[in-house]
């Protein structure tokens, strides 16, 4: 019946072969998705690599409020603060802020903190040196810690970048913790 | 438009067929899958139906009366994935079968034995859907856009069933449109050019493009569900690494055109009723041609209009809003091609051109909340509100749904033989008609003023306009048990229906006689 264009069974390969690769697309959007955050800074994450020591030079002209939100996930009953609720940076200039965390359970229990920026755009410019949200955090049970998180704001950020918010929301990874998180926990104990 | 030359004694002697249940269970006529399709989409629809009517009658009164919000919420997420998987999405299918090898003068689907298996997946599907109903715990109760972690972290046991469902309903609705594309490239009889090809076809082999692009990333979407639920992935779980908003992403860039897979069809549709009713030539069929391409193509350009509230940037917010305000005019086009049809043309209303006509204005209605909701600032407000609800009710319900209803009144004397009881007929139009809109448009206004969607109940203020919507619900579901007997009687016998009941309408499918004879244009029509 084929009366024009290519045989049945070559439109349908390239049928199928298009449905494959969309199917493969979908995949690839993760990546892909990853990648364009990271580029564009959308979604407000944050780099999970601690950034070189500033060898920018203070901005004195400038100051931004940078100011912290904490939240604990579900079936994670942890006390989890900023030990400050906002600072007052010049861009370059080195701070270290204090995270307060605390297992009141009876069980030991390994947690992820996953942080978040907001506006979005700004998380282009906050370079951390060191963060407790890098790796896994143990506590054992009943104990409490001072968690670090030491940053400074690049030079560059755009002056409408007056105020931003960084949030943690920390998760229970007790059934998924480390090697090196059970390490710790041990030699706590 | 076109000629048929010999197609005298066809019923005569090629009409025979296995009898009984092999006949449907191993059938590869495009007219027995058709209806098998059709029949399919309408137990479907009262399925959905009856589904949405425990909805109405919980929220007919404040305060939690009926059932169990848990319960109520299974209802939401389950009719919303039976009407638009088992009930629109097949209904088109349906029509696709019966209609696009007629139209283009082909003795049947391109891949028959392909064609079977399409439709025979399907019940499975369904039943493996509406099963998980009755486990322990309960059927999917996240919504039928099952956001991540509703769908991973926080969901049930039957979620397995569910991924499982949707990954044959894809692969079902996959097949159906491999084999309409293959169809209208390679089927189209000596003469039957693209560009002179009903804009039925044309909207069904653009729809079928979709389906083909963006199934398989549905497919990929419940499958990295499943595999976060049940196999430690971390795609959408944020302690893991991965990211519940990605989720979003990845679903509306198959939800989005997967909203015009369920419209175009109907413009097609309509595009040939309209012609037929008001006895002249659809006005601006090439722009009708390539506003339904336009339409295609853009849609996958807006996915991020139902995350403005999600906190993307600017930039993003401004270029999806301006892309799906966009989108309004190829679609004005079309509104403004089938009003300048019937600009000056010898109009009557016959039942499908009264369903078409519904279409029209009130599809449009639906598109100006649209346009509404693709205000970003204004978003804010109506996001998640039963604005969203009437808004998408309008397009699928008195758009898509209307379309099929005027499509079924449009070709049943061809496919059944018999003219239909126009009083019933008329009944089931005007009551549908008063009652969608007593059921819709007070949703409108709940919505405006603050109501949330998908809650079992709501603050006493919106009370009086629940009552209203309910009660028009109520009649809206009535009115097509109307329409149920209606096919029945009308599928069992009546007044001999003649090979062109409608004497404005063209088209191939005309020049067969009624009931269309289970073999068709054996013999390519000539094309002039």
């Amino acid at each position: 019946m084929s009366n024009q264009g290519p045989d049945n069974s070559k439109i349908v390969k390239r049928l199928l072969l298009t449905v494959a690769g969309m199917f493969a697309f979908g995949f690839a959007l993760v990546p892909l998705y990853d990648a364009f955050c990271e580029v564009t800074g959308f979604n407000g994450r944050t780099n999970n690599e601690p950034a070189a020591v500033s060898q920018h030079e203070v901005d004195k002209s400038r100051t931004v409020r940078v100011q912290f939100i904490t939240r604990t996930a579900q079936g994670i009953p942890w006390k989890f603060e900023p030990e400050i609720k906002e600072v007052r940076v010049h861009p370059g200039e080195v701070r270290v802020v204090n995270f307060l965390a605390a297992n009141p359970t009876s069980d030991d229990m390994v947690a992820q903190a996953i942080p978040s920026i907001a506006p979005a755009e700004a998380s282009l410019y906050l370079n951390k040196v060191e963060c407790f949200c890098f790796n896994q955090q143990p506590l054992a049970a009943g104990n409490d810690a001072e968690m670090p998180m030491q940053f400074y704001i690049d030079p560059e950020i755009p002056d409408h970048i007056t105020t931003f918010t960084l949030s943690y929301t920390l998760y229970d990874m007790t059934a998924n913790a480390t090697p090196e998180s059970l390490a710790l926990l041990e030699s706590t104990e | 438009m076109s000629t048929v030359v010999d197609d005298h004694n066809h019923e005569a002697h090629h009409d025979h067929k296995p009898s009984g249940i092999t006949r449907w269970l191993f059938t590869t006529n495009h007219k027995d899958i058709g209806s098998m399709y059709l029949w399919f989409s309408l137990i479907m629809f009262f399925v959905g139906g009856a589904m949405a009517m425990v909805i109405r009658a919980e929220l007919f009164q404040p305060g939690l009366q009926l059932v169990e919000p848990q319960f109520f919420n299974q209802m939401t997420t389950v009719h919303g994935l039976v009407m638009i998987f088992g009930a629109v999405m097949p209904a088109f299918t349906g029509l696709a079968n019966w209609m696009v090898p007629m139209m283009i003068g082909a003795p049947d689907m391109a891949l028959p034995r392909m064609n079977n298996w399409s439709f025979w997946i399907l019940p499975f599907a369904f039943v493996i859907l509406l099963s998980s109903l009755f486990m322990e715990g309960g059927g999917p109760d996240f919504g039928w856009t099952f956001y991540a972690p509703l769908s991973t972290t926080y969901s049930n046991d039957s979620t397995a069933l569910f991924v499982f469902a949707v990954h044959i309903m894809g692969i079902s609705s996959i097949m159906g449109a491999i084999n309409v594309i293959v169809t209208i490239i390679n089927m189209r009889a000596p003469g039957m050019t693209y560009m002179k090809m009903p804009l039925f076809v044309w909207t069904w082999l653009i729809t079928a493009f979709l389906l083909i692009a963006v199934m398989p990333v549905l497919a990929g979407a419940v499958t990295m569900v499943l595999t976060d639920k049940y196999f430690g992935t971390s795609f959408f779980d944020a302690a893991g690494g991965g990211d519940p908003v990605m989720f979003q992403h990845i679903f509306w860039f198959f939800g989005h055109p997967e909203v015009y897979i369920m419209i175009l069809p109907s413009f097609g549709i309509v595009s040939a009723i309209i012609p037929a009713f008001s006895r002249k030539k659809l006005f601006g069929y090439s722009s009708m041609v390539y506003a339904t391409a336009s339409i295609a193509i853009l849609s996958f350009l807006v996915w991020a209009h139902h995350m403005f509230t999600t906190g993307m940037p600017v930039f993003a917010e401004l270029f999806f809003m301006y892309c799906t305000m966009l989108i309004a005019v190829p679609t004005g086009v079309k509104v403004f091609n089938w009003v300048a049809t019937m600009w000056r043309g010898a109009i009557s209303f016959e039942v499908p051109m009264l369903f078409a006509l519904a279409f029209v204005i009130l599809f449009t209605i639906g598109g100006f909340s649209g346009v509404m909701l693709a205000m970003t600032p204004v978003d804010f407000q109506y996001h998640d509100t039963y604005f969203v609800v009437a808004h998408f009710h309008y397009v699928l319900v008195t758009g898509a749904i209307f379309s099929i209803m005027a499509a079924s009144y449009y070709w049943l004397p061809k496919w059944s033989g018999h003219m239909y009881d126009t009083t019933l007929a008329r009944l089931h139009f005007w009551s549908s008609l008063i009652s969608v809109n007593v059921l819709f448009f007070p949703m409108h206004f709940a919505g405006l003023a603050g109501m949330p969607r998908r809650i079992p109940d709501y603050a006493v203020q919106f009370a009086d306009i629940n009552q209203i919507t309910s009660i028009g619900g109520f009649a809206f579901g009535l009115s097509q048990l109307i329409f149920l007997w209606l096919v029945i009687k009308c599928a069992r016998g009546g007044e001999k229906a003649p090979a062109k009941p409608w004497d404005g309408a063209e088209g191939l499918e005309w020049t067969v006689p009624s009931p269309a004879p289970y073999h068709t244009f054996e013999t390519p029509p000539k094309v002039e």
